[in-house]
């Protein structure tokens, strides 16, 4: 569904990403996992278009992503959700879930999609007048998710949903992670929790200094000794 | 003592009151193109008021010198001030926006000047008046209310209505509120930013050529006149919260009920004096405005 090959890029004269190469078949989840500068949120980010690649390809069922201008990517099904939430902090929660549908081929939809992120998200439907800047840590990340489903995306690509959030919040973001695969969305995932995260995801990458060390089933790599040394202080 | 407790209770007072809620209007709307730019694009115009001085000459040169009638010269003035927003935003902030402000400041200001010398090269320096007059309101014997400040309060108000309907429901809207909060995400909502960016500058245009017809009923055209009515302008933004359009709505009675009020004791530039004074005085309580959102 999602292919990249040989991708690189970065920030000005800073590259990132070196060569990187990937694929996110249709129904999968897949992880990326790797220490804290490696470029996790580089690769994300370079999918999404909110930033230029220097070179390589990305396709998403065949089209070029890196041919499209970055506004119209979330018409192509791909859905985005940024690290550190981002929300729009001064505004309600409804209205944030309503930018998630700006595009105007989503807009006909809006009132459907709002009813599914309510249902997926009762907590959301009880706070939609809150300003989302207001709300708890965990409820953002449910806000933000809420905000990227709003589309009907084909495949999610989320950073670090269960960053700065308290153990039970983590565990509920990974339940949420299931549920959302149940609904048949394609995932791709970037995670600090490795342990948690290689159980609800089918195959995993690992990102280093900008390059993919090694990748492989969610099964091989939660055995394998170097990635448990690696990522699990074992 | 007495003489002052009975000017307050005088009919006099009353229409000075008056007279500064309907100048209200008139910096009202001054101050909401401004503020919607400043607002989204995080860039103040500070030609601001040179954009209108434009407007002004365009419904001048077209009705006394074309003999169009009024309201149809009103309406090429906002289609040209329009325009105007649109190039200032594409021709220079554009290439600005991630500029340090100080140098977005120098590169609007610098285009004050060179609208104000070219107006002055063009059009000559003097004083140009319209020759259009609504007339006044006859309350009573004594009291006259302006029909063409009467009809800035309505448009000011009617402005920030629509506007503030426009804002709170429409999608267009919530991106702009959205885009002053988070640039760099938009295009993950599908928003392109430049084109956003030049609606807001158009629709920022299109109010200073709203403020600029009724202007032009009210002053005659010069050059300079920007200098009369920029700085206050910018004062009222401020003294609302910059960006905040429903403060700088608020700022805007404040500022006129001071000029008036200080107008009616003393003399009118003694109004402006206290109008100023107040101003730094908040800015010395509240260095970002009386009523900035808290970040
Ligand atoms: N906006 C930017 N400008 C310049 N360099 C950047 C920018 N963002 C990231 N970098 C650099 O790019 C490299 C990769 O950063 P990235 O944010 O992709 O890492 P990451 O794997 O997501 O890290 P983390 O786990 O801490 O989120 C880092 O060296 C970082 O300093
Ligand atoms: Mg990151």
């Amino acid at each position: 569904m999602l292919t990249l090959s040989q991708v690189n890029a970065g920030y000005g004269d800073f590259q990132a990403l070196f060569d990187v190469s990937l694929d996110v078949r249709s129904g999968e989840a897949v992880a990326v996992i790797g220490p804290n500068g490696a470029g996790k949120s580089t690769l994300m980010r370079v999918i999404s278009g909110m930033i230029p690649a220097f070179g390589g390809s990305i396709t998403m069922q065949d089209v070029s992503v890196l041919d499209t201008p970055a506004h119209q990517i979330v018409g192509m099904g791909i859905a985005h959700v940024p690290e550190n939430r981002r929300l729009f902090a001064r505004m309600t929660v409804e209205d944030n879930l309503r930018m998630g549908c700006f595009s105007p081929q989503f807009r006909d939809r809006y009132t459907e999609r709002l009813e599914f992120v309510y249902q997926l998200f009762p907590r959301m439907r009880e706070r939609r007048d809150q300003m989302a800047g207001t709300m708890s840590g965990g409820e953002q990340q449910m806000c933000a998710i809420g905000r990227a489903l709003m589309s009907d995306p084909k495949i999610l690509i989320m950073d670090e949903p269960s960053a700065g959030l308290a153990p039970v919040i983590v565990q509920q973001v990974f339940e949420l992670i299931e549920r959302i695969r149940g609904e048949g969305l394609t995932v791709l995932i970037v995670e600090q929790n490795v342990k948690q995260v290689l159980k609800v995801v089918d195959r995993a990458y690992i990102l280093e200094a900008g390059t993919i060390r090694m990748e492989g089933t969610a099964t091989e790599l939660l055995e394998s000794a170097d990635i448990q040394k690696a990522f699990m202080g074992m | 003592m007495a003489e002052f407790t009975d000017a307050l209770f005088s009919i006099f007072f009353v229409e000075t009151l008056i007279n500064g809620l309907l100048l209200g209007g008139v910096l009202a709307l001054l101050s909401l193109g401004l503020n919607l730019v400043f607002g989204v694009v995080d860039v103040v115009w500070i030609c601001y008021a040179e954009i209108i001085m434009l407007g002004m000459y365009t419904i001048y040169f077209l009705h006394v010198d074309a003999g169009i009638p009024v309201i149809i010269a009103a309406g090429c003035g906002i289609a040209v001030t329009t325009i105007l927003g649109l190039l200032v935003h594409r021709i220079v902030i554009h290439y600005l926006l991630d500029a340090a402000p100080i140098n977005q400041l120098l590169a609007t200001g610098g285009l004050l000047f060179f609208l104000q010398g070219s107006a002055m090269v063009a059009f000559g320096i003097e004083f140009r008046n319209l020759g259009v007059s609504l007339g006044s309101l006859i309350v009573s014997e004594d009291i006259y209310l302006s029909w063409t400040r009467i009809l800035c309060f309505v448009l000011a108000a009617g402005s920030v209505g629509v506007l503030y309907v426009f804002l709170s429901r429409s999608y267009l809207g919530a991106a702009i509120r959205a885009i002053s909060q988070d640039r760099e995400i938009m295009p993950l909502m599908g928003v392109d930013t430049k084109k956003l960016y030049l609606l807001t500058s158009a629709i920022g245009g299109a109010l200073a050529g709203l403020a600029a017809a009724l202007l032009a009923l009210q002053y005659d055209v010069h050059p300079f006149i920007g200098l009369s009515f920029g700085p206050i302008t910018f004062m009222i933004c401020v003294m609302g919260g910059l960006g905040n359009m429903v403060g700088g709505f608020l700022a805007a009675f404040i500022f006129s009920e001071l000029i008036t009020i200080g107008g009616y004791f003393a003399d009118l530039e003694w109004g402006y004096v206290l109008a100023f004074v107040v101003f730094i005085a908040t800015m010395f309580v509240r260095p970002e405005g009386l009523f900035a959102r808290k970040s």
